[in-house]
């Protein structure tokens, strides 16, 4: 059993009460909410005539079903428009904060609550939504949850919970140029597979991680669930504190001292004990890249799609239904496979930071014929950030989309979606059969430079041979 | 679709026949794509559940085939309902007309929400499972009888009667049995508890030393 663990740490503290059932009831710190899990939450508190019990521990935005062209009122999708609207009754009968369109601090839920300053070190947080591990990089405890959930936390401001074991993930050694968390998260999904993180919470540690930006933390975070962890996170140091320093809801003047040095003491301890390791190295890792139905079908770049003979006895079956699925063939290569669509954004990778490198490889290049690129920044504050520093002019020039923020075609619950067999490029997290919209449309998962390259390319394509060239007018249109 | 009604109160098990949907990661996107949850109410799920397999296998999707419509419990493989914590998906399998799913390995949240529905989840080794799905392949129709208490599965072939123990673990099961698997009253009646542990938590004390 794990112990002395930041895990440990933050679940004591936020322990009410032991239930009949064996369950912790455990106190919640920040709810936050969005359109699509929490209607019906709302009408189940009014079915058993409860209020909202800390309305001020909740906030609100919209994303999932947000159009990412024009976000003038009332939506062309009746559905989506009534989502809204029920999510705006709601949060206004209750009190609740809603960052909606235009408020300048609307966005995905996992971007706007950490640029808020919202999710801080040693709270619980939860959200009816899976990827909610994202807010772990500040050293939180935070966990996706269903609409019931959703129900009991706006009635109660707490959850029955079992507590998970901690596997500690240690990553030794330095990324490579060209190399980012996103290809970090894949390998590590990729060698412990989607499903040995059930039952866990997995710590990321070590030097590698360490030397991360809080972007590329909350990438690695966000997909600790691809690895069927609920829960991921990073131990809170000098990164976390300097990110979160005049956020407007971090704590300020005297508070920030006190909030520092109690922030510093929930870190796993070196006497803290784990109920598993596993370490990795980062500088044997190439960009990483989905080639099958799951996040843990990844490979590097400059791998082959593995065959039969490569893969595990028990991961044949699902191997076999991806090569179908895919229409690709075992020992094939990644690098040169014809994509269709790039999408670059979603809770995952449509942070500053991403835009940053994406435009990086898209400066003074133009997308590749045929091809539909599009950027979708992850929040209103992400897009004027980015807008002012001129990455909107870098990619437009470069022959991409710029787009209003939302989760967009990361799960198509708005009008970006692909089309019947199209293959995409995607930096968001889950290459799921039919995810982007599409009953049979595929989705390779990669980092966002490497989606801005497969643009330029119009096919799979190493990034580090990109970056490593200096872009010219001539090759761009070459390419173009 | 569901003609049963809906689980409420305590749960000892369920009796009905036995829907096989086979193999591993199959995630909540599958179960329920995206475009069904532009809704404000689960009522209307029922028709989205595996929607994009279904239309795929073109009616031979086990959902389809005509010897499973009426069942009532579902068998699956490993790491079944993973991916997207959307409780839409084991609402549409409610809807349905499941009440109780058998398995080899189920994805923590998926779990979760079932259990807050009143649907356990039960699982078995991988030769028990495909074990049990052989079973039922070779007698359409047959019913099943699911226990909590123990948790165990029959099915009745003829004049012999199949059994297979299955797992459940104690907390859930606890939950299940006595009824309180919808525990939100109880969160609520804590309220004294709640307080004392707010008070105790820095961030909601302008970090105030101790």
């Amino acid at each position: 059993m794990s112990a002395g663990t930041l895990y440990d740490k933050v679940w004591e503290l936020h322990r009410v009460a032991d239930l009949p059932g064996g369950a912790t009831q455990l106190f919640i710190g920040l709810h936050l909410i969005h359109e699509v899990t929490s209607p019906q939450a709302f009408a189940a508190l009014d079915d058993l005539g409860l209020t909202v019990r800390h309305p001020e521990r909740t906030v609100a935005t919209v994303d999932h079903i947000v159009p990412t062209t024009s976000q003038a009122r009332p939506f062309a999708d009746p559905l989506a428009e009534a989502m809204l609207a029920t999510l705006e009754g709601n949060c206004a009968r209750h009190g609740i904060t809603l960052h909606g369109l235009g408020s300048g601090r609307q966005g995905i839920v996992h971007v706007i609550a950490p640029e808020l300053g919202l999710t801080q070190p040693g709270m619980t947080v939860a959200c009816g939504d899976s990827h909610t591990s994202t807010h772990g990089a500040f050293g939180a405890i935070a966990f996706g949850i269903g609409t019931s959930q959703v129900r009991d936390v706006l009635a109660s401001q707490s959850l029955a919970m079992a507590k998970l074991k901690v596997r500690r993930i240690r990553v030794v050694g330095v990324l490579q140029s060209g190399v980012f968390a996103k290809d970090l998260v894949l390998h590590i999904i990729r060698r412990l597979g989607v499903k040995s993180g059930v039952g866990y919470a997995y710590e990321f540690a070590g030097p590698a991680i360490e030397a991360l930006s809080m972007e590329e933390r909350m990438t690695l975070c966000n997909m600790a669930i691809e690895g069927g962890a609920r829960c991921g996170y990073v131990n809170p140091d000098a990164v976390t504190f300097a990110y979160l320093k005049g956020r407007p809801h971090a704590p300020s003047g005297d508070a920030w001292e006190r909030a520092v040095a109690w922030w510093s003491s929930l870190a796993s301890g070196p006497q803290a004990s784990f109920d598993d390791e596993v370490v990795f190295d980062a500088a044997t890792i190439a960009p990483t890249i989905t080639w099958g139905i799951t996040p843990g079908q990844a490979i590097g770049v400059d791998e082959t799609v593995p065959t039969l003979d490569q893969t595990e006895s028990d991961e044949r079956p699902i191997a076999e239904e991806a090569y179908r699925y895919m229409d690709l063939r075992p020992g094939a290569p990644i690098e040169g496979l014809p994509v269709d669509v790039c999408f670059i954004g979603s809770c995952t990778n449509g942070r500053l930071s991403d835009l940053r490198a994406a435009a990086a490889v898209a400066r003074g290049r133009h997308v590749a014929a045929g091809i539909k690129a599009f950027v979708v920044p992850g929040s209103e504050q992400v897009a004027a950030e980015a807008e002012a520093e001129g990455l909107d002019a870098v990619f437009r020039a470069a022959g991409f989309e710029w787009r209003e923020p939302g989760c967009s075609m990361c799960l198509a619950m708005n009008p970006d979606r692909l089309e019947g067999r199209q293959i995409s490029a995607s930096s968001s997290n889950r290459n799921f059969k039919g995810r982007q919209g599409s009953a049979t449309g595929r989705t390779l998962l990669m980092s966002p430079a490497m989606v801005a390259a497969a643009a330029v390319s119009g096919h799979v394509a190493d990034v580090r041979r990109l970056v490593a060239a200096p872009s010219t007018p001539e090759s761009a249109s070459t390419r173009a | 679709m569901s003609a049963t009604p809906f689980p409420a109160g305590p749960i000892q098990g369920c009796a009905g026949r036995a829907v096989v949907v086979p193999g591993d990661d199959i995630d909540t996107d599958r179960i329920i794509p995206a475009r069904y949850l532009k809704c404000v109410t689960f009522d209307g799920l029922a028709e989205g559940v595996f929607a994009d397999d279904r239309s795929e296998l073109a009616g031979d999707h086990p959902f389809d085939r005509a010897e499973n419509q009426g069942a009532a419990i579902l068998v699956v493989n490993r790491n079944f309902g993973c991916g997207s914590s959307r409780e839409h998906a084991p609402q549409a399998l409610m809807r349905w007309g499941l009440r109780a799913v058998i398995g080899e390995s189920f994805a923590e949240i998926f779990f979760g929400n079932c259990l807050a529905l009143g649907i356990p989840c039960l699982s078995a080794d991988h030769d028990a499972v495909l074990a049990l799905q052989a079973a039922i392949a070779a007698h359409p129709g047959a019913v099943l009888q699911l226990d909590l208490e123990p948790p165990r599965v029959t099915l009745e072939a003829g004049s012999e009667i199949l059994e297979w123990p299955l797992a459940l673990a104690a907390g859930p099961r606890r939950m299940l049995v006595s009824g309180e698997w919808n525990g939100t009253a109880q969160l609520v009646d804590h309220d004294t508890e709640l307080r004392a542990t707010a008070s105790r938590l820095p961030y909601l004390n302008g970090f105030a030393a101790a």
